[in-house]
């Protein structure tokens, strides 16, 4: 059998194996140009008291999750049962309150149950623009040095925080 | 009950399918006649109940029944009928039962010309269109099933999506399909001709009319689908080189290729295994731009929602149709033959030469669009490939085939000499670089993309007047009438596909060169002058349509204080999915085409308008029009007559 008559097979076995490589990819998904850079500073009220406050910079040191969430988005709630799950486990996780009004963020965190070791708020959006926040929920992953190491965009799936969120978190405790 | 009824019908086609599909190869390896003579009354059962199935959706649209959850997402009742209608291919499911009625029409039209062919041949041939049908069925049937049932039903839909209702949505898709789908046969054919071990004369002239029709509805596809672009996406951009348009061009392309091979396969008997290539490949790409629009890897404006379930089944569809034909294409190819000896100047090479920048075109084409998919798929970031690619590598690509292609027409076969040919094309040549150079220099604007496109669109066209020159000088008749009628229609219909093509290469060279775009702030009353047209904006003023609300802007043009046009630019609500739509208005003529849109209300009643002038925008459609007339001149030549007993005596004609 000549060669060039098995070229057209061969071309289209190399387009198949990346078009089946590109069903699992996002095309719409952007990653965010913050990683490896150092977390966006904030400080702002906390949802429990409104006089205190939370710091980035109270963070130094800890390697710690920041997940964006809000009272108003559904994709919230479903990833909520898991968040808990990862609070039991002593999961380093803070919440960030986006776009949100005090009262509404606290029923929910008392009616689903407050994974949050702190809340904090912000409800003009201010950080959240800081952090290229465009859709809740979304998670960073920021190490002790301040840098982010990882954002999940969404919901974290129970896949994502298997496969990466926990040996990364694993790996920057070292 | 009704919908019901439609799903038990495409149920039943698939089981006709797989009888169309597996008995008559059964029967091929038994070589049992009745196992083969199954295949034309399975395939006419199945196409029936297809049309059926089709027909009980079609009802469900026209009854508003939002107890189906198809209907009731992508229609409304306020929604006029026409785009009632026209939503059943408005959303996934709907389209994939259209794709495969109009597989059902082009399986039902080949059970009638096929009995041409020895019955081995056509049995075969309508088992693989078979087998097609099997794939697609399935994965409607499986994963988007349009009759599922939404219980309790809806009170209305959620209304179709406003940037489809406009006339094109109504032909667009169905013509586009139309071409897609019916390259099918061609692949069926080359298949056939595959597992025969033979490809004859008459195997490539009963294939040919099929090809053209296919091709005949893609170009009309594509051409609409560009105009409906144009008005109604509001840029007034014709073509964006996106996802889902590559996708419906590189068919195109690859259509245009096999229909110049089929030509010397069946006038030369040569290209043999590379005509069989050109068929898989054009019905190959047609898959892959299915499972490219369907299955959302790619982002593109024309968005649809993506499924990875979806998307796997199709991909394991393409592997097994498109992989099992080149794996058999590598395997047989040897024995289908490469046909007569050609010399290096001849028509034969100058038509190869064109197969060649078409196919390297197409792959240029292909490589633009899975780019950004490729360097993702390795973990190498996220990039987009846009027009300047495209513009760039494509043009550059073509230009020399568009050369070849005004002096392929006079070339001889089996043996042409470049003097001869030199001494030909002389004058078309010098017509062509005069016109060239003297169009832009009464314009007043020289760029070199404006005179290489210029150059082009003059040489092709003058071409074709030396190769219909040429006809008529070796015409032995007297009278130039009896000269003229002497010529085929085949042959007039590649002059006038080639006049297309060269119509629309000038109308893109002058939108390029010579467009002129404003954005302005304008107020009410106020009068603005572009390119010697005055344009006065009247105000604004509430309209209602029939599902949605609008704001009507009114424009007044005048030329040289002559009255010229008057332009109405909307911007519509459409409620139910509180979409903002933009509707340009458009005065076109042959020369021009004034283009309004409406941009946002700013203060005091004044508005960000849009305005362009477009100077031969309408030649690029008119020129595509010119290519498929072109291509039904070809379609009614009387050696594609059926039922010539002729076909197998009669001397490859010349």
């Amino acid at each position: 059998m000549k060669l060039k008559l098995i070229l057209p097979l061969a071309l289209f076995v190399i387009v198949m194996g990346f078009l089946a490589k590109g069903l699992f990819l996002n095309p719409r998904e952007v990653p965010s140009p913050l990683i490896g850079k150092p977390t966006p500073i904030f400080t702002a009220p906390t949802l429990d008291d409104a006089s205190k406050s939370f710091s980035t910079a109270d963070m130094k040191g800890k390697v710690w999750l920041l997940n964006v969430w809000a009272s108003w988005c559904a994709a919230c709630r479903e990833e909520h049962p898991l968040l808990l799950e990862m609070r039991q486990h002593d999961l380093p996780l803070y919440g960030l309150a986006y776009k949100d009004t005090d009262a509404e963020a606290k029923t929910v965190l008392q009616q689903m149950g407050n994974p949050y070791i702190i809340t904090a708020t912000d409800a003009s959006g201010k950080i959240g623009i800081d952090y290229g926040v465009y859709g809740v929920p979304e998670t960073y992953v920021i190490d002790k040095t301040g840098i982010i190491r990882y954002k999940q965009i969404g919901p974290i799936t129970p896949a994502a925080l298997r496969d990466k969120i926990l040996p990364l978190l694993k790996e920057l405790e070292k | 009950m009704i919908p019901e009824i439609g799903h038990f019908s495409l149920i039943l086609a698939f089981l006709f399918a797989l009888i169309q599909s597996t008995l008559p190869f059964t029967g091929l390896a038994k070589n049992n006649q009745t196992f083969m003579n199954l295949a034309v009354p399975a395939a006419r059962a199945q196409s029936i109940l297809i049309a059926v199935s089709f027909l009980c959706l079609d009802y469900a649209f026209y009854s508003n029944d939002f107890s189906v959850l198809y209907v009731a997402s992508t229609s409304n009742s306020n929604l006029p009928i026409i785009y009632r209608l026209a939503a059943i291919w408005g959303g996934h499911e709907g389209s994939m039962l259209l794709w495969v009625s109009i597989l059902a029409i082009w399986t039902m039209a080949v059970t009638f010309f096929a009995k041409e062919l020895p019955l081995r041949f056509y049995s075969t041939l309508i088992a693989v269109m078979g087998l097609v049908s099997v794939g697609l069925l399935m994965f409607i049937l499986f994963t988007s099933n349009p009759f599922e049932r939404l219980i309790p039903a809806a009170l209305d839909g959620r209304d179709l999506n406003p940037l489809l209702q406009d006339p094109g949505m109504v032909f667009h898709p169905p013509l586009l399909y139309m071409g897609y789908v019916g390259f099918s046969v061609a692949f069926a054919f080359a298949i056939a001709a595959l597992l025969d071990g033979r490809l004859d004369v008459t195997w490539a002239r009963w294939t040919r009319p099929w090809t053209t029709a296919a091709w005949i509805f893609l170009t009309l596809g594509i051409a609409l689908g560009s105009r409906w672009a144009y008005y109604e996406l509001g840029w007034g951009g014709w073509w964006f080189w996106d996802a889902v348009e590559n996708a419906s061009f590189m068919p195109w392309l690859v259509g245009t290729a096999l229909i110049h091979s089929l030509a010397v396969t069946e006038k030369r008997n040569a290209f043999k295994a590379w005509t069989v290539l050109l068929s898989i490949c054009a019905f190959s790409l047609s898959l892959l731009g299915t499972f490219l629009v369907r299955s959302g890897v790619l982002t593109s404006v024309h968005a649809f929602a993506s499924d990875p379930s979806r998307g796997m089944f199709i991909l394991l569809f393409l592997a097994i149709v498109i992989g099992g034909a080149l794996v058999l294409f590598a395997l047989r190819a040897p024995t289908v033959g490469l046909g007569e000896k050609f010399d290096v100047v001849s028509r034969e090479s100058l038509l190869l030469t064109n197969n060649v920048v078409l196919i390297v075109a197409t792959g240029s084409v292909l490589l633009g669009t899975l780019y950004p998919l490729l360097i993702d798929a390795m973990g190498m970031g996220k990039i987009s490939v846009g027009p300047p690619y495209f513009d760039a590598v494509f043009v550059a690509i073509m230009a020399p085939g568009i050369f070849l292609m005004g002096i392929g027409p006079v070339a001889r076969w089996k043996k042409a000499t470049l003097p001869e040919l030199a001494t030909k094309l002389r004058w078309a040549m010098a017509v062509s670089l005069v016109s060239a150079l003297l169009v832009p220099s009464v314009l007043g604007k020289l760029t070199l993309m404006i005179f290489v496109g210029l150059l082009m669109a003059f040489w092709v066209m003058s071409s074709v007047f030396v190769a219909l020159r040429i006809r008529l000088l070796a015409s032995q008749n007297s009278t130039l009438l009896d000269k003229l009628k002497e010529i085929t229609p085949a042959f007039y219909g590649m002059l006038v596909a080639h006049f297309g093509l060269a119509v629309f290469i000038f109308g893109v060279t002058m939108v390029k060169g010579y467009e002129s775009e404003q954005d302005l702030r304008m107020q009410i009353g106020e009068s603005v002058n572009v390119r010697g047209f005055d344009f006065r904006f009247d105000g604004v003023k509430p309209i209602r349509g029939p599902n949605y609300v609008a704001k009507q802007g009114l424009f007044y043009v005048t030329n040289q204080g002559a009255e010229h046009a008057t332009l109405t630019p909307e911007k519509r609500l459409y409620p139910v999915q509180g979409a903002i739509m933009t509707e340009a208005s458009i005065s076109t003529g042959v020369m021009r085409d004034l283009y309004v849109s409406l941009g946002e209300e700013l203060e005091q009643g004044a508005w960000s308008v849009r305005i362009y002038i477009k100077p031969f925008v309408q030649w690029i459609w008119m020129g595509a029009l010119l290519m498929a007339i072109g291509g039904v001149l070809t379609l009614v030549d009387r050696r594609y007559r059926p039922i010539s007993k002729k076909l197998n005596v009669e001397s490859p004609g010349v």
